[in-house]
């Protein structure tokens, strides 16, 4: 029963080592400024939007609490287990039995009663704060359609409709201007989640919901969806861009555009070969090219395609060779996504990619 | 140590049996109805899909080691971590947990078998068989060739996704045939729990004298009958939706995706403290044994135990914080879910008190036990940061999640499963379990465990998703990723080295005597393993520690209780 080999001597300080230097690595990580712009773009702990702050908050009164727990017991644990180990001499003795008390046992009920009842209270503003935000006059409204596997964002005051990456503008703190996002599904359950913008919440079919957004700092903020949906959930990616008032603006007006028209877009024989592609095959039942024919719903709204910095739901750059390749076999950036290889020839491919690139 | 105890009517049976034809011995264990024998077949049972599912969780962290792996397909990843969790709630945990019971408590309580020795048969048959069809979808449909039509939707399975319009094929159909079937099984084995522990003790047994592990059991059998059935009218509706033209969560017809989530987590989270609980009565078993002390408040244990049944009925909203709930329902499950803290809290206070003043052994059960206590207390309160709910806004669906509740299934119950394999094999094969073999199994399931599940945490807080197949290399998740499945492999190893402890210890392993760990309950006073009949003449007690009382008649525990 007492075999102790030499290996068990250095084990439980390996053991303990180990365990040291992952806290300390972890301390490193989640604390070093320099690591929370640039190769943490995700992290929960540089919030950039109220939302995102708020939760952040209470996160960091919650973790104080459980960090303080954690000394005091785990401090007594440690302290049991190493001063009552049995020394030499007591195998034969039992120790006194105590069989409980009950005034010690109404202590460490009432405490923790208190400690949540307190935790209970600050939880409870933050909900009350984040879900009932009033909804200013001034507030962009986008409705958000989860698919499997992108986003579709609709602006109906505006009138337009675009895919994967969300434009915002900025919030300035003095005369905040959020955005309210109208979350629906046309599919499975997904859930948008921007982490330095905020929770996520679930896009539902059949029960809509709600959430808001105020950044300040423009930039782009990244994110994916939060909810199982199925074959390529991994990639169903999200960019949300934050732009200055003036440029959102522009941008807004950009998309108001009707899709360019290639006759009058250049003298590449290619693109009017591509286009006629384009209308001669099935790609008209899913997409949408405001101005033509094409008013298919069932994949992303292409009328501006050549706006956005990424396809795919964000699984690849937009690049022209990125396009010929996610036309001709989607499977290379999302296998099993639900876009179908169209089967094209090399000049096909050649033609609509020369197309799809007037999309500006 | 006592070789052999002076509680009456023990009976030596090593007296050796005449060997019979391979068939026959079979025959007898498929045939058979007792308690000791159908708890051992549980056990064998669940260890196999301990390790199938152990291997399916290799296989999702070389995936996930390096960002942009394609190790395997999206398609296939997503089959393995479905059936990951679904084999490790419904074919590990439960199972081996109620092979304990089966074991157990007809031991501690004094009785002869379990209250419906038959029941009790169908019961582990049954869960046998829903395994067996859990598995047969691996080679079903497409065959081996895609993982042929094992379930890809994870394991809580949200609807939509498994209406016949996104799950083509019959994966779901396997998913939600086996879980049915397994469910009856379970079932049938609460109900005889709950009737042996209530009907079936040895003279002298109040329910206020019964140890802690029949007591936790009763509880955990009452939430098995309160949780398990509505997940099995789930999976009921859910196969009249996919075959008979049924619309409870087919949303494209105006169902609800939303009643699935209750549905589910109104058993999914009763579910964690069915398996947890079971931990604590292990610990509650153990831990005075090697402290050499009585548990410190008992009554308060059993009201603790009683009141985590209860207020866990009341929490499984919590899963479901990003649906868009009102904030006043947000609220309450808030409040719900912390007050779960106040039970469990006094219990791990409770085993603190029975460690403090003790002559601590540290043998292998008490150095899993020792590692429970800290790992408990650490998904306790990591449990506590979920509960707020602004919080899990964050973190929901995402590795902090995922380690939170590693934490409490391979920390808590995994660390005590094996703590009671060492605690009780003994009694279970008459040898002990080679004490430098589980030295090396726990330091080294220590390591692996802290290096997987610490580590998990951080990739959740930097924002990356559960049932993600790949990322990619911008999002700075790769490092901790590796250092998750380094640490995935190290336990590999010593569950490998446990495994082959507990198969050589069979043949090898010194004999352990009746009763190896100067133990108090009644399992001990019988030989080991033991006879048929449990008990030659029927035991009586007069305290909670009957053997305590034999050992130290100068100062018995009656005195005290």
């Amino acid at each position: 029963m007492r075999a102790r080999g030499p290996v068990f001597r250095v084990l439980p300080p390996a053991a303990c080592a180990i365990l040291l230097i992952a806290a300390r690595e972890t301390a490193f990580a989640l604390t070093d400024p320099a690591s929370h712009v640039g190769s943490m773009p995700t992290n929960i702990f540089s919030p950039a939007s109220t939302p995102a702050r708020e939760s952040y908050a209470a996160t960091l009164f919650v973790f104080g609490i459980v960090a303080s727990i954690f000394v005091v017991v785990g401090g007594l644990l440690a302290f049991a287990v190493i001063r009552y180990r049995q020394k030499p001499g007591e195998e034969l003795a039992e120790p006194p039995q105590v069989y409980g008390s009950n005034q010690i046992e109404l202590a460490w009920t009432v405490i923790p009663v208190l400690i949540v009842v307190v935790l209970f209270l600050v939880t409870a503003r933050v909900i009350f704060g984040v879900q009932d935000a009033p909804h200013p006059a001034n507030a962009l409204d986008v409705t958000v359609v989860g698919h499997q596997f992108w986003w579709e964002f609709r602006y109906p005051k505006q009138g337009f409709v675009t895919a994967n990456e969300l434009h915002i503008p900025a919030s300035n703190p003095k005369d905040p201007q959020p955005t309210f996002l109208t979350l629906v599904s046309a599919d499975v359950d997904h859930s948008f989640w921007v982490p330095k913008l905020g929770g996520k919440t679930d896009l539902i079919p059949n029960h809509v919901n709600q959430m808001w957004l105020d950044p300040s700092q423009p930039g782009v903020y990244l994110g994916q969806c939060g909810q199982f949906c199925g074959a390529e959930h991994a990639k169903m990616l999200l960019r949300v861009y934050v732009d200055t008032p003036k440029d959102f603006a522009a941008w807004v007006r950009g998309q108001q555009q009707p899709a360019a028209t290639p006759a009058t877009d250049g003298t590449d024989p290619n693109v009017a070969a591509g286009k006629q592609v384009f209308f001669t095959n099935s790609c008209v039942n899913c997409h949408t090219i405001a101005g033509t024919p094409a008013k298919g719903r069932f994949g992303p709204d292409l009328t501006h395609l050549m706006s956005r910095d990424t396809i795919a739901a964000g699984a690849a750059e937009n690049t022209a060779a990125n396009l010929r390749q996610w036309v001709k076999d989607p499977d290379t950036f999302k296998e099993g996504c639900l876009m179908p290889a169209m089967k094209l020839t090399d000049p096909q491919l050649d033609q609509i990619t020369a197309y799809l690139s007037t999309l500006h | 140590m006592a070789d052999s105890l002076p509680l009456p009517g023990t009976v030596d049976l090593t007296a050796s049996v005449p060997s019979r034809p391979f068939v026959d011995l079979m025959h007898d264990w498929v045939t058979t109805v007792d308690h000791k024998r159908l708890g051992l077949m549980y056990i064998a049972y669940s260890l196999c899909f301990l390790l199938a599912a152990g291997v399916e969780a290799l296989l999702i962290r070389i995936q996930l080691a390096i960002p942009n792996n394609t190790f395997v397909t999206p398609e296939v990843y997503n089959r393995f971590f479905t059936m990951h969790g679904t084999t490790m709630v419904f074919l590990v945990g439960m199972p081996i947990l109620f092979g304990f019971a089966n074991y157990l408590i007809p031991l501690m309580i004094g009785a002869r078998d379990m209250a419906f020795p038959r029941l009790n048969a169908f019961g582990f048959w049954m869960t046998a068989f829903g395994g067996i069809l859990l598995y047969y979808s691996y080679i079903g449909g497409d065959g081996l060739y895609g993982a042929g039509s094992a379930p890809d939707v994870g394991w809580f399975a949200y609807a939509p996704l498994t209406a016949r319009a996104f799950s083509r094929g019959h994966t779901m159909d396997y998913w939600a045939l086996s879980l049915i079937v397994m469910g009856f099984g379970t079932i049938a084995t609460a109900v005889n729990i709950i009737a042996t522990a209530l009907c079936m003790r040895c003279k002298g047994m109040t329910l206020m004298k019964m140890p802690l592990l029949p007591w936790l059991y009763v509880v955990v059998s009452f939430m098995v009958l309160i949780a398990v059935t509505p997940l099995s009218a789930a999976q009921i509706m859910l196969l009249i939706d996919r075959y008979l033209g049924g619309h409870f969560f087919d949303t494209q017809a105006g169902g609800s995706a939303v009643m699935w989530m209750h549905f589910f987590w109104i058993f999914g989270h009763p579910e964690v403290y069915i398996l947890v609980l079971p931990a604590f009565a292990f610990a509650n078993e153990i831990i005075p044994v090697f402290s050499r002390k009585a548990i410190f408040g008992y009554p308060a244990m059993v009201a603790a135990s009683v009141g985590i049944g209860f207020v866990s009925l009341g929490v499984w909203a919590h899963h479901m914080f990003t649906i868009g709930m009102t904030p006043m329902s947000n609220t309450f499950f808030v409040l719900s879910t912390m007050l779960v803290g106040i039970p469990t809290g006094i219990k791990i206070f409770n085993w603190l008190a029975t460690i403090w003043g003790g002559h601590i052994r540290f043998a292998t059960p008490m150095l899993f036990s020792v590692a429970f206590l800290f790992q408990f207390l650490i998904a306790g309160l990591t449990g506590i940061t979920l509960a707020v709910a602004p919080f899990d806004w964050q973190v929901h669906n995402t590795y902090y999640v995922v380690a939170h509740f590693h934490y409490v299934l391979v920390g808590a119950i995994l660390f005590m499963i094996f703590a009671a394999f060492y605690y009780w094999y003994p009694k279970m094969t008459g040898r002990m379990m080679d004490e430098t073999l589980g030295k090396w199994h726990f330091w080294l399931m220590l390591i692996g465990f802290h290096l997987t599940f610490d580590f998990m945490h951080i990739p959740g807080i930097l924002g990356m998703p559960r049932q993600i197949y790949t990322y990619g290399p911008d999002r700075g998740w790769g490092m901790w990723n590796m250092i998750v499945t380094v640490g995935a492999f190290v336990q590999a190893i010593a569950v490998l080295i446990f495994v082959f402890n507990l198969v050589r210890s069979y043949f090898v392993g010194k004999p352990a005597g009746p009763d190896p760990w100067d133990a108090w309950t009644l399992e001990w006073s019988t030989a080991s393993p033991p006879p048929v009949y449990n008990f030659a003449k029927l035991p009586e007690v007069q305290s909670r520690r009957p053997l305590w009382d034999l050992k130290h008649p100068e100062d018995p525990d009656m005195n005290y209780e």
